[in-house]
């Protein structure tokens, strides 16, 4: 070997296997080359196998990722559509105020958690930093409002009721407020202030849970959330393409937004107005007499159509508090149930309607002589009339005007009789239970407004069912008794009451039945279910679903569709027993429990009949109904008042339903003389 | 021979013939190592004029142009000098080199992107003198080790502690810049030439339990800096931080993966466009290639690449003399090592570190003295041709 390499220079073209100088031992830097060679090689090939891996196998993914990278996209918020009465007026409109926003994400991944950002901001708005903090902050677990209930993406708006002045100041100064964005928004205003505000509802952020790219804002009441889909509009969109400093480089694609579709109803304002003036006279008055009165409502219903023409709400609220978040108290002391539509108690008297009627199919004579006793036994026990009233021999009529209960306590007792009394037959015909249930009571209306109650049509089997559902806790309470009340006369009476639910609370009594059939007891109605009731007593027996929405309008102009309240049922009872108890209805606001309130009404200018109701209830003031209908002859419009804890149907409700009644003639007159002074001048101008 | 048919007939020729066809012959081994690093400093040269289209203004495509123009000057000066002459200067190379190293340490140096190794010269004029202590170093080692010595056909233990010495003065002052990448593409060029020159084994083992010291010492004594060591976390971990530490390697790996099989078409890279990836026309230009070029492309840019190395270590095997093949040996593991790092880091394979990919990334310094280090390729290929 050594020579050979000594020789190599000598004699480079002989070469003998021995003297070539690259030879294959491991120490040879043949060797060793070949193994750099297997290194370099493998070092490549690993480098071409990750390569497709990344491109081919993997390439889709970051496709999607380059995409997401590159392009911004600028969510183009719609206008919402407004609503609007019968008439046009605007109920709910726009208005295009400067807004002040806040990234969420941009301030928390600042150094200080935004703070700084915020101090200069509220400082900027003039507001106390911790208002501006708290609405930027999250809604979760036990965080108390203000807070932002939507999603951490989305712009959290802090101040909407900014000046120009203040919202462009700001703009200006971008380095100084990161993550800080203002923009002219439009912001709900309310043109008649708290009117209707149940029925029109409101307005909040999106909850994190709804799917993103939604609008800012979505319905979550009333007919904001009925008709969020059509007032809401269609969100555009604007993608840009992106530096990676974020700066725009040209349009990848925009879609304008299409604005909300307006909301034509079926409100009256000026009905609408009335009847909450009529409703909130009528809770002071009974408040000045001494009653709670805390809640109440007034519905008014197009008899022939189930269109809602006014629901009034007592206690309402100032929708405008929704605009720019608002404070813990004030969602707390919010009265953000319509007692109209959610509300229940017993109908008392004015159920009456439905119990004659069933009466009259069951077989009763209608025009024959009963007797009406101050009392009358049912099972050991004496029901009384009202106050106990002696009031002798009369027909259905002056039963209904003078609202004898003592007649219904008999009716109620032969039915219950004939149905087996204690021991039912295997299909009782429970003919008042079902007539209940043609005129709509015991299932929701349909009526286009969320988290509507369904009233309740107690029978035997609900009656049961009950008692299962509470025997427990009744036969506890019958062994301990209530040893936390104070009132002890009170609690002896609900321990006793207790031990009879424990031992018989499944049985349908007599008295169940005789209770049924004057409204009180179990059953429930809501005021929308009873003027839909009053309102197939109106028109002969067609029960609707009432509707407020009537139409909706596209932002041109265009109908995009007709709401029509649709047909749910028939009133099986005949044309005859619905005109005479119509007729009979009359007598009550002339002659009867109403008498007194429509003292001096002028009943030539608008003829209305009605129906008083004064629902018991234990240890609470009763319940003050009326619900009435007119023009008698063909009746258009159905008025239902209560009041809860307002005292009795005539002095606290009747007069509420006067004043609208009278409110309807004035308004109806101003239109028929608008009318016929329109009509006069084209006849002029001939 | 004449019944080999037509073939054979220009076989038996004359003295001139022959002499004409060897010339012939020795053009082709040149070409192999030419077509490969002309290819890869043109594909580079797109690239480049690519990822800074948007900058308005750019002379960075010229300025590169330029380079590689300088690039091949050199490579065919160099290819044309006698080895036995350059040995001659190799000293002298080497202590220019380490003078270069030293000035960068003094008030001479400038820092860019965060590593102080350049030197500027005047308005634009600026280079990085470890791109030169490369080729320096390699053929110092080569001188070290290839050596022959009397009665001896491997390097001795003198011959490796002088390699190896020779080799830690570059690498200690590079690692004060701090410049770590560029630190290790010099240990690993010494274990290159090292190994290829065939030390024993021992010597070779002795290196590797050397560097784990070295990379302890480092460790403990806490001269890794905190980004570097983000710089690994990033790796066990690509979506840690991707908008922080790992955003280059993310940006990087969206870039590429985003190209596909075909890619989007040279100059129609969004990504690209969009500037997502820092340093995308210096250390980052693969991802430029990934995404225009696609697996296609970029798969080209690696087997040229390939081609280009395989033609070195033929020429290191086919080299006479114990020196050529360490020069080709380390020329090989240098242009290998920064290639499979660099590329290695923009898929997200390795962690990001500042290494040029050769003859493709921006950059004079690292453009000429990797097309001079084909040149040194090219004289060993010649000496191998042309029997002396």
């Amino acid at each position: 070997m050594r020579r050979s390499v000594q020789q190599r220079p000598l004699s480079p073209g002989r070469r003998s296997v021995q003297q070539r100088p690259l030879s294959r031992g491991r120490n040879r830097p043949q060797g060793r080359l070949t193994l750099v060679f297997v290194v370099v090689t493998a070092l490549m090939l690993t480098l071409l196998g990750r390569l497709w891996y990344l491109q081919v196998v993997t390439g889709p993914s970051y496709v999607r990722a380059a995409t997401e990278a590159r392009v911004r996209s600028v969510v183009l918020p719609p206008v919402r559509g407004r609503i609007l009465d019968v008439r046009g007026r605007p109920l709910v409109a726009n208005e295009t105020k400067p807004q002040v926003s806040v990234d969420y994400m941009a301030l928390i991944h600042q150094p200080d958690g935004g703070r700084d950002v915020l101090t200069r901001l509220a400082r900027a708005l003039g507001r106390p930093y911790q208002e501006i903090a708290d609405r930027a902050r999250l809604c979760a677990g036990n965080v108390p409002r203000p807070c932002w209930p939507g999603s951490p993406y989305q712009p959290i708006v802090v101040a909407d009721d900014v000046s120009v002045r203040t919202a462009l100041w700001i703009a200006e100064r971008q380095s100084e407020f990161p993550g800080v964005s203002t923009a002219l928004r439009p912001v709900r205003t309310y043109p008649l202030g708290s009117a209707a505000a149940h029925v029109l509802g409101y307005l909040q952020p999106p909850s994190p849970d709804d799917p993103e790219g939604g609008p800012e804002l979505i319905g979550r009441d009333g007919l904001e959330a009925e008709y969020d889909r059509e007032l809401a509009g269609r969100t555009g969109i604007r993608q840009m393409a992106v530096d990676s400093t974020g700066k725009v480089t040209g349009l990848v694609r925009e879609e304008a937004a299409v604005a909300g579709d307006t909301l034509v109803t079926s409100i009256d304002a000026r009905v609408q107005k009335v009847a909450e003036r009529a409703l909130a006279r009528a809770v002071t008055a009974a408040r000045k007499r001494g009653e709670p009165a805390d809640s109440g409502a007034a519905v008014v219903l197009e008899a022939k159509t189930g269109r809602v023409t006014a629901i009034a709400d007592y206690p309402t609220y100032d929708p405008g508090v929704w605009t720019g978040g608002i404070s813990q108290r004030d969602y707390e002391d919010l009265p953000l149930v319509s007692a109209a539509v959610q509300g229940q108690w017993p109908p008392g008297s004015t159920w009456k309607v439905t119990s004659t009627a069933a009466a009259a199919k069951a077989g009763y004579s209608l025009r024959a002589s009963y007797d009406c006793p101050g009392g009358y036994k049912i099972g050991g026990r004496v029901f009384h009339n009202f106050e106990s009233a002696e009031l002798g021999r009369m027909d259905m009529r002056r039963a209904l005007v003078v609202s004898c209960d003592t007649i219904f306590y008999r009716f109620a007792e032969k039915m219950w009789r004939r149905d087996g009394g204690l021991k039912p037959v295997k299909r009782p015909k429970d003919p008042m239970q079902v007539m209940a249930g043609e005129f709509g009571f015991g299932t929701a209306t349909g009526v286009d407004l969320p988290h509507e109650a369904a009233g309740r049509v107690p029978d035997r089997a609900w009656k049961k069912a009950n008692w299962e559902r509470t025997k427990a806790d009744s036969c506890r309470r019958a062994k301990t008794g209530y040893p936390e009340m104070s009132d002890r006369r009170r609690a002896a009476y609900l321990k006793a009451l207790a031990a009879d639910n424990c031992r018989s609370g499944g049985v349908w009594w007599a008295g169940d039945a005789a209770n049924f059939s004057i409204g009180q007891g179990d059953v429930l109605v809501t005021p929308l279910q009873l003027a839909r009731g009053y309102a197939a007593l109106a028109n002969g027996g067609t029960v609707f679903s009432p509707r407020i929405g009537k139409q909706v309008v596209r932002a041109d102009g265009t109908v995009v569709r007709t709401i029509t309240p649709p047909v749910v049922g028939k009133v099986d009872a005949s044309r005859k027993t619905l005109r005479f108890i119509r007729d009979a209805l009359a007598g009550v606001p002339r002659t009867g429990t109403a008498a007194g309130a429509f003292d001096g009404y002028a009943f030539k200018r608008l003829p209305i009949a009605g129906k008083t109701g004064t629902a018991e209830a234990y240890g609470r003031q009763d319940t003050s109904w009326f619900a009435s209908f007119g023009p008698l002859k063909k009746p258009k419009y159905v008025v239902v008042v209560v009041v809860s804890q307002g005292g009795t149907g005539g002095t606290t409700a009747a007069p509420a339903a006067r004043e609208i009644w009278e409110g309807i003639a004035a308004l109806s007159h101003d239109q028929k003389k608008h009318k016929d002074q329109k009509k006069h001048k084209k006849d002029g101008g001939r | 021979m004449t019944t080999l048919g037509p073939l054979s007939v220009r076989l038996p020729a004359g003295r001139a013939t022959r002499r004409r066809s060897q010339a012939r012959l020795a053009l082709l081994p040149a070409l192999g190592l030419m077509l490969p690093a002309a290819a890869l400093s043109a594909i580079g040269l797109l690239l480049v004029w690519s990822a800074t289209r948007n900058e308005p203004g750019s002379t960075l495509p010229q300025r590169q142009a330029l380079s590689v123009g300088i690039g091949f000057v050199l490579m065919w000066a160099v290819s044309r000098i006698d080895l036995r002459v350059l040995r001659a200067y190799v000293p002298v190379l080497y202590l220019l080199g380490l003078a270069g190293l030293v000035a960068v340490l003094t008030p001479l140096g400038r820092t860019v992107n965060g590593s102080h190794a350049w030197i500027v010269l005047g308005d634009g004029l600026q280079f990085q003198p470890s791109e030169f202590a490369k080729a320096a170093t390699v053929l110092a080692l080569a001188t070290a080790l290839g050596e022959p010595r009397d009665g001896e056909r491997r390097p001795g233990a003198g011959a490796v502690l002088l390699a190896l010495g020779l080799a830690a003065l570059p690498v200690g002052l590079i690692a004060l810049q701090p410049d770590y990448g560029t630190a290790l593409v010099f240990l690993v060029v010494a274990a290159g030439v090292i190994a290829v020159s065939g030390a024993p084994k021992r010597w070779f083992a002795a290196f590797a339990a050397a560097g784990a010291a070295a990379l302890l010492l480092v460790w403990r004594l806490d001269l890794i800096r905190p980004y570097q060591l983000q710089r690994l976390m990033v790796l066990a971990d690509p979506d840690a931080d991707p908008m922080g530490v790992g955003y280059n390697a993310t940006q990087a790996r969206i870039a590429i993966g985003s190209g596909g099989l075909l890619g989007k078409g040279l100059f129609h890279g969004e990504q690209t466009a969009g500037h997502f990836v820092p340093e995308q026309h210096t250390d980052f230009i693969f991802t430029v290639a990934g995404e225009e070029l696609g697996f296609v492309g970029a798969a080209c840019v690696i087997l040229l690449m390939l081609a280009l190395l395989w033609r070195g270590l033929w020429i290191a095997a086919k080299s006479p003399t114990p020196f050529g093949t360490a020069v080709a040996g380390g020329v090989v593991c240098w242009l290998a090592f920064q290639t499979f790092v660099n590329v290695g880091m923009t898929m997200g394979l390795l962690p990001v570190a500042g290494l040029p990919l050769p003859f493709v990334s921006y950059g004079g310094s690292a453009t000429i003295s990797s097309l001079a280090a084909v040149g040194l390729l090219a004289a060993v290929n010649r000496r191998t041709r042309t029997p002396a």
